[in-house]
């Protein structure tokens, strides 16, 4: 497999390989890591092809770009040695492509004119094709790596350019040019780069839990997945008098959100729900020990603890018969507020753990944020699951915490049960075909003003609901 | 609420999710509302056989849209003339030639009923206790009174 230069951007390092790999792996693509270091934006990968390298990066959020790589030394002569070593066999593919030259300083630059002067160093590749600054064909790019402060580079690499990495999504979601946001949204980087880690995907159908603002699911939607969400607090989903922002006024909320990237058609919606009396079905449906689940993934920031109120449904104290009357009395009454009690955040991200195992299809991720200690600075355990595999542990290191993203798998129930195929699930099918292209069914499929219209003649127009109040 | 997600929820209170009568939730003074998008062929094709087929003919029949055929879709019923596009293919002589997939009848059927059609306002209505969640500007609520958690 030919050698790549992956120019990887200096920020969140921990991430970057998990990243590489994730996205290898939706793409069906075999990378091997030829040298990679934590404090170096240059990573040697080897790839079947351009294509290939073209698919894992083009997605990524903590790369820039990659390169097929033609050579590598510590010093010049070293570099030009390596080339004609490794890549003369390709030089003549470009001879006569338009082209341009590009030299990238890592922490070091060099003037213009000791620019031109390595540029021209290059000139055995002969290449007779027009230099074009705009729509070369083809780019050749020079990279130099200085320790900090250090007047002469450590290493050169010499790479023709593949393809652009999927960066420019961070810009395109950033929080500020954003709709609607909460003073929990995570940033967008992040946001995107928990969606790559779980694997959102065209085709998709992926889930956040704790969606707050709806970060995770448009990153997940941005990614092309088909998405849902859930949080305890409706306010956050609706927006109303939710947002971080000064001065905003209007309808502010999730759905905006989708509207503005244009991803309304990805959204299916969101619940108020709790995550400990989740309406999600988690009740075999087959029969059998193995859970057949049905989301492909699941991406979540739980809340972290007591500071910012970690509640679940219920009441601290058991209630007792009186308590129970009152609230079996009063809890269709507007304004209404059911009853919440704090819970332990390890017990949360146990319940997350099992919901996954439930609910995901086989190799299906759950990616999941968690600080590393909690509210009493003790440090927390990475929960485990018996049908979830961990894939990779990824720490964003603060002054005074940090917190990691966890990513697991789905793994294949142990005991195959036969999977009952959807074919043989209905008995009463008795060859009694429904009309299908009755005047109705037509005109339903045509939109909903025809719906509307002939709801009303066929006098099955149900009753609209008139905006009741707000219950969470 | 797309209508899709109708097909992944069951009542909230523990022990009535273990009771089949919980599920499908069923749609109560439902208002709908379509959204138009995209058909996403390569979404359909996944999410087919995670649908439970008889419980989304009951929801589409209490809501009173056309009704679905009884036996389900298979993925091969999503698109036009699979047949057809291999006989140009063999004809053409090309080797893996990129077909532009065309989505059948039942395809958009499907992507109409689950994907643009939507409760706005209206209930979710337990079938094994009874228990009435609201739905509130497309969001439904799930959250359980003090005596039923
Ligand atoms: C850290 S925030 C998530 C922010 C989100 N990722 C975003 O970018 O907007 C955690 C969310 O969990 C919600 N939450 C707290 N307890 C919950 C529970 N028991 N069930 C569901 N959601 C809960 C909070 O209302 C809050 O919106
Ligand atoms: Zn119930």
């Amino acid at each position: 497999m030919p050698e790549y230069l992956v120019r990887l951007v200096q920020v969140h390092e921990s991430f970057r390989k998990a990243e590489l790999l994730a996205l290898a792996e939706l793409g069906g693509v075999d990378i091997d890591f030829i040298h990679y270091k934590e404090d170096s934006p240059f990573a040697v990968v080897k790839l079947p092809s351009d294509l290939a390298a073209k698919k894992v990066v083009s997605r990524s959020i903590l790369s820039q770009g990659v390169y097929e790589l033609w050579g590598q030394g510590s010093t010049y002569k070293e570099l030009h040695e390596s080339i004609k070593a490794h890549s003369s066999s390709r030089w003549s593919r470009y001879e006569m492509a338009p082209f341009r030259f590009v030299l990238d300083g890592y922490r070091g630059a060099k003037s213009q004119t000791e620019q031109l002067e390595i540029i021209n160093s290059f000139s055995y590749l002969g290449f007779k094709g027009p230099i074009r600054m705009r729509d070369a064909e083809q780019t050749f790019h020079v990279f130099e790596d200085y320790d900090d402060k250090a007047k002469t580079p450590k290493s050169l690499y010499f790479g023709r350019f593949v393809a652009l990495s999927g960066r420019d999504a961070k810009t395109i979601y950033d929080l500020k040019k954003r709709h609607y946001i909460s003073t929990t949204s995570m940033d967008a980087e992040l946001a995107l780069l928990t969606a790559n880690m779980a694997l959102a995907a065209p085709g998709k159908l992926f889930y956040d839990p704790f969606m707050g603002a709806g970060g995770f699911p448009l990153a997940c939607a941005h990614y092309g997945a088909i998405v849902c969400g859930s949080d305890i607090d409706g306010r956050s989903i609706r927006g109303t008098g939710g947002s971080a922002r000064k001065g905003q006024t209007g309808k502010m909320d999730v759905q905006g959100n989708f509207k503005q990237y244009k991803l309304e058609g990805q959204y299916l919606g969101a619940l108020v729900s709790d995550v400990t009396n989740s309406p999600f079905r988690t009740v075999q449906t087959q029969g059998g020990p193995c859970h057949e689940g049905y989301l492909d993934g699941i991406v979540c920031d739980p809340p972290y603890g007591i500071r910012e109120g970690l509640k679940v449904l219920g009441s601290r104290d058991q209630l007792n018969a009186t308590e129970l009357a009152t609230h079996l009395e009063r809890f269709q009454e507007e304004g209404y507020i059911p009853p919440k009690r704090a819970y332990s955040f390890t017990a949360i991200l146990d319940d997350v753990m099992a919901f996954a195992a439930t609910t995901l299809v086989v190799g299906g991720r759950l990616s999941m944020w968690m600080p590393t200690a909690n509210d009493e600075d003790i440090e927390l355990a990475v929960p485990t699951h018996g049908s979830l595999e961990m894939v990779s542990i990824c720490v964003q290191p603060f002054n005074k915490w940090s917190r990691r993203l966890l990513t697991y798998r789905k793994v294949a129930c142990e005991q195959a049960v036969a999977a009952g195929s959807g074919a043989a699930r209905d008995p009463y099918a008795k060859g009694v075909k429904a009309d299908e292209l009755n005047d109705f069914r037509r005109k339903y499929f045509q939109g909903f003003k025809e719906l509307e219209r002939q709801r009303g003649e066929d006098g099955i127009r149900a009753a609209a609901g008139d905006g009741q109040g707000e219950d969470d | 609420m797309k209508l899709l997600t109708l097909n992944f929820l069951t009542c909230a209170i523990k022990t009535c999710k273990t009771s089949p009568a919980s599920f499908p939730l069923h749609p109560r003074d439902a208002e709908l509302e379509i959204i138009e998008s995209e058909i996403n062929l390569p979404f359909l094709r996944n999410i087919l056989p995670r649908l439970m087929w008889e419980e989304i003919r009951v929801i589409a029949s209490e809501l009173g849209l056309p009704s679905l055929p009884t036996t389900p879709p298979t993925r091969e019923d999503l698109v036009e003339g699979a047949s057809q596009a291999q006989a140009t293919e063999q004809a053409e002589g090309e080797a893996v030639a990129e077909v532009e997939e065309v989505p059948s009848q039942t395809a958009k059927d499907l992507h109409r009923i689950l994907l643009e059609t939507g409760i706005k306002e209206g209930k979710l209505v337990c079938g094994n206790c009874a228990h009435e969640y609201k739905v509130m500007e497309g969001v439904a609520n799930f959250l359980l009174p003090g005596h039923l958690v």
